[in-house]
């Protein structure tokens, strides 16, 4: 069986690859899409806990967040949808009409 | 059983009392909301009539007092409640304010009838028939605040009708207020109604001291309530009741024309005639005399200020009655003549002859109401004359001369223009000689048993104010003697008295009642009967004050009687036996020189006041308006201290702390938030990225700062 830092280690991997595909990406789709990476790479740490701590928690943790991406990917895709209508576009860097 | 009950007790009439004051009430409100519709005959009779029934309702409340004697209180209304003031609208109906009701009722009427004739020609005189209406509307108000005051039954409803009545003589005095007595535009009149009121208040004010005492001493002001605890408060504070009395003294002296506030009764004389008959002579100053009455067991308790009332009466009886020798108006005379026979009640009431002097009262209202409307019937004779001498003058040269002679200053109150009115004007001349010798008192006229009686009572009860009395009567005599040998005998002394035509029945008729009155009113007190004194006394026996019981003196009633005829003797001599002629120096002048320039001059009495009183008065009051109150409360505090200090305050406040604090704080706060954010507002980028970087920088160092802890 792995050790648990190895599961750690890519989940941080992953997490990474999002969190910097959200910073550097303008393409809307795939900031989302970035996001929904780091997500899985919580539920990656969670369920790697869960089963060296050999506890339930972090796997029912797992489905919450499952669950929960799932309604934010209803209503990301939902917006990102009413943006292209109105704009033509779903480039994040055009969308800057609350500038200060 | 109850048929002879009723026999025995006989009608009640008591509770017709209110109606005394509602008639004459409802009298002048139908003169004033439909009067503009109504004729002038219309006019005085709802007045007359008004004031008639109050002398039906003054009759018929007599005759239940003849079965009631001890006489009731008819409540109206609770008045006021105040603490422990108590007070009742309530009309006290006993033999003394009966007695007075009918003087009122009876008197006025027969003047308010004489009005009607009177005022008809006095309007045009005058030139101002829209006054008639006015004049009648006053008289009915006068009666009513007359009815009050003698019907109230305590010393606060007393004053309301007091001030009341005052209220009516200042009016009425001022009737002609922007005209003369030949309806030339003139101050006199509305000066001399306020001389009248001004002077009444230094008497009100020594009323109303004296009720604010009795209040504080007997912690009320009704008059059996005070009454009864005045032997109380006398035997342990006799000086209570002294300042009583002395104060309500004052009042009476105001409004009853007596030492030393009488000055403003002479010039009361500017209101028409039946003015001057019912309020100046019959009943309003009279109101000093009841209220010394009514106040019977007060005084009685203090024989102090008995003996300063009978003082102040007797002095003030002989005093008028030695100007009223020097006076040339026809009305002048009469009111100095008012003044000293009011002298003679005040001392008669002073000194406890209070039957006596309510007599006085009487038989005084009838025969010097009769002398006054007499006299307005000659000055109006003399007016008629005048008119018609003047358009005599029209017909013979209306083109050659200017109208000057209209513009002459004839006086028609001036005795020096009239003489031989015997032969014009009859009826006035009967009339006047009847009342006369009734005030001179010559029996068996009304005037010699009243007068005579207070002698008597003088004679027992106070010596020296019996002397002073005797030779007023002594001069009372004279002046009138004086009056009717200039007015009446020899020749005129103008043509006005030469043309003097008769007044009509309407105005004679009154008088010839008044005359019979005056005649018969001593029956009222007959020697032995003493109809008036037993009647009266059922008032004071209710108080358990038993009256001293004058007896008829044979010596004082010849005395005074051979006085009075010695006077008119003399008088004849010096005025009816060679009548004096137009422009001639009085007789009496020359012979006694400087005492008849006294009289003539009033003894400077009004001088003095002005002297003594009211100039400085006046001067203290425009220093205290110039100097006081302009330069320096006005100049020097309103505008130097207060305006320009609050100036000074005002302007600190305004400019360094308000523009340089308080504005200064918030315009700060205001900058430094917009410089604040302005320089923020860069950090709002609009960019997603650069939030999701901001986010993830603060994530970092959060997780970095939880790690590194």
């Amino acid at each position: 069986m792995l050790p648990v830092s190895y599961y750690i280690a890519l989940s941080a991997i992953l997490f990474s690859i999002g969190a910097l595909g959200v910073l550097i990406r303008r393409n809307a789709i795939i900031i989302f899409m970035s996001v929904e990476l780091m997500l899985n790479a919580a539920n990656l740490a969670f369920v790697a806990f869960a089963r060296s701590y050999e506890s339930l928690s972090g796997q029912v943790f797992v489905f919450f967040i499952m669950t929960v991406a799932a309604a934010e990917v209803a209503v990301g895709l939902a917006l990102i949808v009413a943006i292209f209508r109105s704009k033509h576009n779903i480039d994040v860097d055009q969308m800057s009409s609350l500038k200060g | 059983m109850l048929l002879s009950e009723i026999a025995t007790s006989g009608p009640s009439f008591f509770y017709l009392a209110p109606w005394l004051v509602f008639f004459p009430v409802i009298g002048l409100l139908i003169n004033i909301i439909f009067g503009g519709r109504f004729g002038e005959k219309l006019i005085g009779s709802v007045a007359a009539t008004a004031s008639g029934l109050t002398f039906v309702v003054a009759v018929l409340l007599a005759i239940s007092l003849r079965a009631h004697p001890e006489g009731t209180s008819i409540l109206l209304a609770e008045w006021i409640s105040i603490g422990e003031l108590h007070l009742d609208w309530a009309f006290r109906v006993d033999t003394l304010s009966v007695t007075m009701m009918m003087v009122v009722g009876g008197v006025g009427t027969l003047i308010h009838i004489y009005a009607i004739g009177y005022m008809h020609e006095d309007v045009r005189f005058k030139n101002d028939p829209g006054r008639y209406r006015r004049f009648f509307v006053f008289f009915n108000l006068f009666i009513a605040a007359m009815m009050i005051l003698v019907s109230g039954d305590n010393y606060l409803m007393l004053f309301v009708g007091w001030e009341g009545v005052g209220l009516c003589s200042y009016l009425l005095i001022g009737f002609w207020y922007d005209k003369d007595l030949l309806g030339r535009p003139s101050h006199e009149n509305a000066t001399a109604g306020k001389k009248a009121f001004i002077t009444n208040r230094v008497g009100d004010f020594g009323f109303l001291i004296a009720g604010f005492i009795m209040f504080w001493a007997f912690k009320s002001v009704q008059f059996d309530q005070v009454f009864e605890h005045a032997h109380h408060v006398a035997e342990h504070n006799p000086g209570i009741i002294l300042a009583i009395t002395l104060f309500m003294l004052l009042g009476v002296a105001g409004k009853s024309a007596q030492i030393p506030l009488f000055v403003w009764l002479p010039d009361a004389m500017a209101g028409p005639t039946p003015v001057s008959a019912l309020i100046h002579a019959a009943t309003m100053v009279t109101a000093g005399v009841y209220l010394v009455a009514r106040s019977a067991p007060l005084y009685s308790l203090v024989p102090q200020a008995q003996n300063t009332v009978a003082l102040v009466g007797g002095i003030t009886a002989l005093f008028a009655a030695t100007i009223a020798v020097g006076q040339y108006d026809i009305k002048k005379v009469l009111a100095y003549s008012t003044i000293s026979q009011l002298g003679f009640m005040v001392a008669a009431v002073g000194m406890g002859a209070f039957v006596a002097g309510m007599f006085h009262l009487i038989t005084h209202a009838f025969f010097k109401a009769l002398l006054f409307l007499s006299a307005g019937s000659v000055i109006l004779g003399v007016e008629r004359g005048h008119h018609h001498a003047a358009h005599g003058h029209h017909d013979h040269d209306n083109h050659g001369h200017d109208e000057h002679h209209e513009e002459e200053v004839f006086d028609p109150g001036d005795m020096r223009n009239m003489g031989g009115m015997r032969k014009t004007m009859p009826v006035t001349f009967w009339l006047y000689m009847i009342g006369t010798i009734a005030l001179a008192g010559i029996p068996p006229f009304a005037g010699f048993f009243s007068k005579d009686e207070i002698l008597a009572e003088a004679n027992t009860l106070n010596f020296p104010v019996y002397i002073l009395l005797a030779i007023a009567a002594f001069f009372t005599a004279f002046y009138m003697g004086r009056q009717i040998w200039m007015v009446f005998f020899g020749k005129a002394r103008h043509e006005a008295a030469e043309h003097a035509e008769e007044s009509p029945l309407i105005m004679t008729v009154p008088l010839m009642i008044l005359a019979a009155l005056s005649i018969l009113g001593g029956a009222l007190n007959f020697p032995g009967v003493s109809t008036l004194t037993h009647w009266i006394e059922h008032t004071y026996e209710t108080f358990h004050l038993h009256l001293h019981h004058g007896e008829f003196n044979p010596t004082v009633a010849i005395t005074s009687t051979v006085l009075g005829l010695l006077a008119i003797f003399l008088s004849w001599l010096l005025y009816g036996r060679k009548p004096i002629a137009e422009g001639q120096v009085d007789p009496l002048k020359k012979m006694f020189g400087p005492i008849f320039v006294g009289m003539e001059n009033k003894w400077w009495v009004d001088e003095l006041y002005w002297a003594v009183i009211l100039n400085p008065y006046i001067a203290l009051a425009r220093f205290l308006a110039d100097t006081i109150d302009w330069k320096f409360w006005h100049d020097w505090f309103h505008n130097s201290v207060i305006a320009r200090g609050f100036k000074v305050i005002a302007r600190t406040l305004a400019e360094p702390i308000d523009l340089g604090f308080i504005d200064a704080i918030a315009n700060g706060l205001a900058e430094g938030t917009q410089m604040i954010s302005g320089s923020l507002r860069r950090l709002q980028t609009g960019f997603v990225r650069n939030y999701a970087l901001s986010v993830f920088i603060g994530v970092v160092v959060i997780l970095g700062y939880l790690i590194l802890k």
